[in-house]
């Protein structure tokens, strides 16, 4: 029973994961897409922090009275992807911003209805 | 934005406090939860937040364009710099301990500002290009 | 059941649900207020998992920076999202998708387990025990730290340690990354023009008024 318990964070993640993941393949806007990528990169994140927590830990800042601290490394390698992220999201929009001013329209079906008009 | 006075007067009276608390946890990255990331999310908040409130020429004219766009490169810059120096002073690429004595401390001070520098200046940089946008609409 | 069980399961379940909305919902706008509280909750749900740098960090660039990014988007844009049939492909795919990874977590290590592979690795050892203060050594000695010195630097908050300086070159690497980000964005929308202009609003530029690029 403890078992189930102890996963069941990470299957709720996966479900997070899941429901972003399906917004990127299954809408045709490009801002939803771009948004659903968002939501999936914030659950990998969640995904990744429960991976280094230890039971009774305290956060990985070293202290006086505390003896059992959480995984540091999980923190760095999520730092890293969260801004790394933004970057991402930032130059996505800027390019919706262009494609609309070429084709009019930002959804996927039109856009690929033109190129093919083309 | 300018008309509604209290949003006018609660932003003028929080923006340096979040400039001063974007620097706060630049500096005590080492002591609490922060470094350079955080620092310079927030310091570019605070300045979105007033071009927000009081337009986008205001914010230009006080953090300019073309300032951010060099700091954007700079901070690169001092992160690699400090690579180069301490192989200069003996040492491998970011090797701090050929910084000198208390090196680790020095060089991952100098290396945090690097980073809040090019993350600062990315922030505002994207911001102006897309509130140009709009404001050329 | 415990304060933090009853935590953990409400955050989760506010997590869930709104994904789920953001899924659903055709207004774009709502959808990117979504998101922002989406990366709230995220940043809360990363403060209870005992990571304080990464909830400061997804708060400030989750709920603040990528929330104004997309709403200057939709303003330039001012689009709302057309009604799309749902996909029985993307629908499939996405089940079966979750069910492998579901059938993964199987062999994973129970959440928060002292014995895990994460948390015995003598690599740990080592990054928590950086936060000591370094050894003295006397004068003379060769610049490179001593393998006998435990790699100690003195510095509280073990993330930054690691960060800055065990692992340098990710984040130089990461400094690129953003930096080439604000490249690519100044690049893309220095071109861009305003769109079809409406000769019924005439909006007085003053003179002299140019991009950013300029």
């Amino acid at each position: 029973m403890t078992d189930v318990l102890g996963l069941f964070n990470y299957w709720i993640v996966i479900v997070l994961m899941m429901t972003g993941f399906y917004i990127v393949i299954a809408r045709h806007n490009l801002i939803k897409k771009l948004i659903g990528l968002s939501v999936f990169q914030v659950s990998v994140f969640l995904l990744y922090i429960t991976i280094g927590v230890v039971d009774g830990g305290t956060a990985p800042i070293v202290a006086e009275g505390y003896e059992v601290y959480s995984n540091p490394l999980t923190s760095v390698l999520i730092l890293t992807a969260i801004v790394v992220g933004v970057a991402t999201i930032a130059l996505g929009l800027a390019l919706v911003v262009r494609i609309q001013e070429e084709y009019g329209t930002i959804e996927e079906d039109e856009i690929q209805a033109q190129d093919h008009k083309a | 934005m300018k008309n509604h006075v209290i949003l006018r007067i609660v932003t003028k009276l929080l923006i340096p406090y979040i400039l001063l608390y974007a620097f706060y946890v630049q500096w005590h990255g080492d002591f609490g939860p922060g470094g350079g990331f955080q620092a310079g999310v927030i310091f570019a908040a605070g300045i979105m937040l007033y071009g927000l409130i009081f337009g986008l020429q205001a914010a230009e004219s006080a953090i300019r364009p073309r300032l951010v766009q060099s700091g954007v490169a700079l901070g690169l810059l001092l992160y690699i710099g400090v690579g180069i120096a301490s192989m200069l002073l003996g040492g491998g690429f970011l090797d701090y301990d050929a910084l000198g004595h208390d090196g680790q401390h020095h060089g991952i001070l100098l290396v945090e500002t690097g980073v809040f520098i090019t993350v600062a200046s990315v922030m505002i940089t994207i911001f102006y290009s897309f509130a140009e946008l709009i404001r050329r609409q | 059941m415990s304060g933090e069980q009853l935590i953990d399961i409400v955050l989760l379940a506010l997590l869930a649900s709104t994904a789920i909305a953001i899924a659903r919902l055709r207004n774009l706008l709502a959808t990117a207020m979504l998101t922002g509280i989406f990366s709230l909750l995220g940043a809360c749900w990363m403060l209870f998992l005992d990571a304080p740098d990464v909830a400061f960090t997804e708060a400030a660039v989750g709920a603040g920076m990528s929330t104004i990014l997309i709403l200057a988007t939709l303003c330039v844009v001012n689009a709302e999202e057309k009604p799309s049939r749902e996909s029985p492909i993307a629908l499939v795919a996405v089940l079966l998708t979750g069910g492998v990874l579901v059938y993964g977590t199987l062999d994973m290590p129970s959440y928060g387990d002292r014995e895990a592979p994460a948390t015995t690795n003598p690599i740990t050892r080592i990054y928590l025990d950086s936060a000591n203060a370094p050894v003295e050594h006397e004068e003379g000695h060769a610049a490179g730290s001593d393998p006998g010195d435990g790699f100690a630097v003195g510095i509280p908050n073990t993330v930054t340690t690691v960060l800055a300086s065990f692992r340098g070159y990710d984040t130089m690497g990461e400094t690129a990354v953003i930096f080439t980000a604000g490249l690519g964005v100044l690049m893309v929308l220095a071109g861009a023009r305003h769109r079809r202009p409406d000769p019924s609003k005439e909006i007085d530029l003053k003179p002299g008024d140019e991009g950013p690029s300029a």
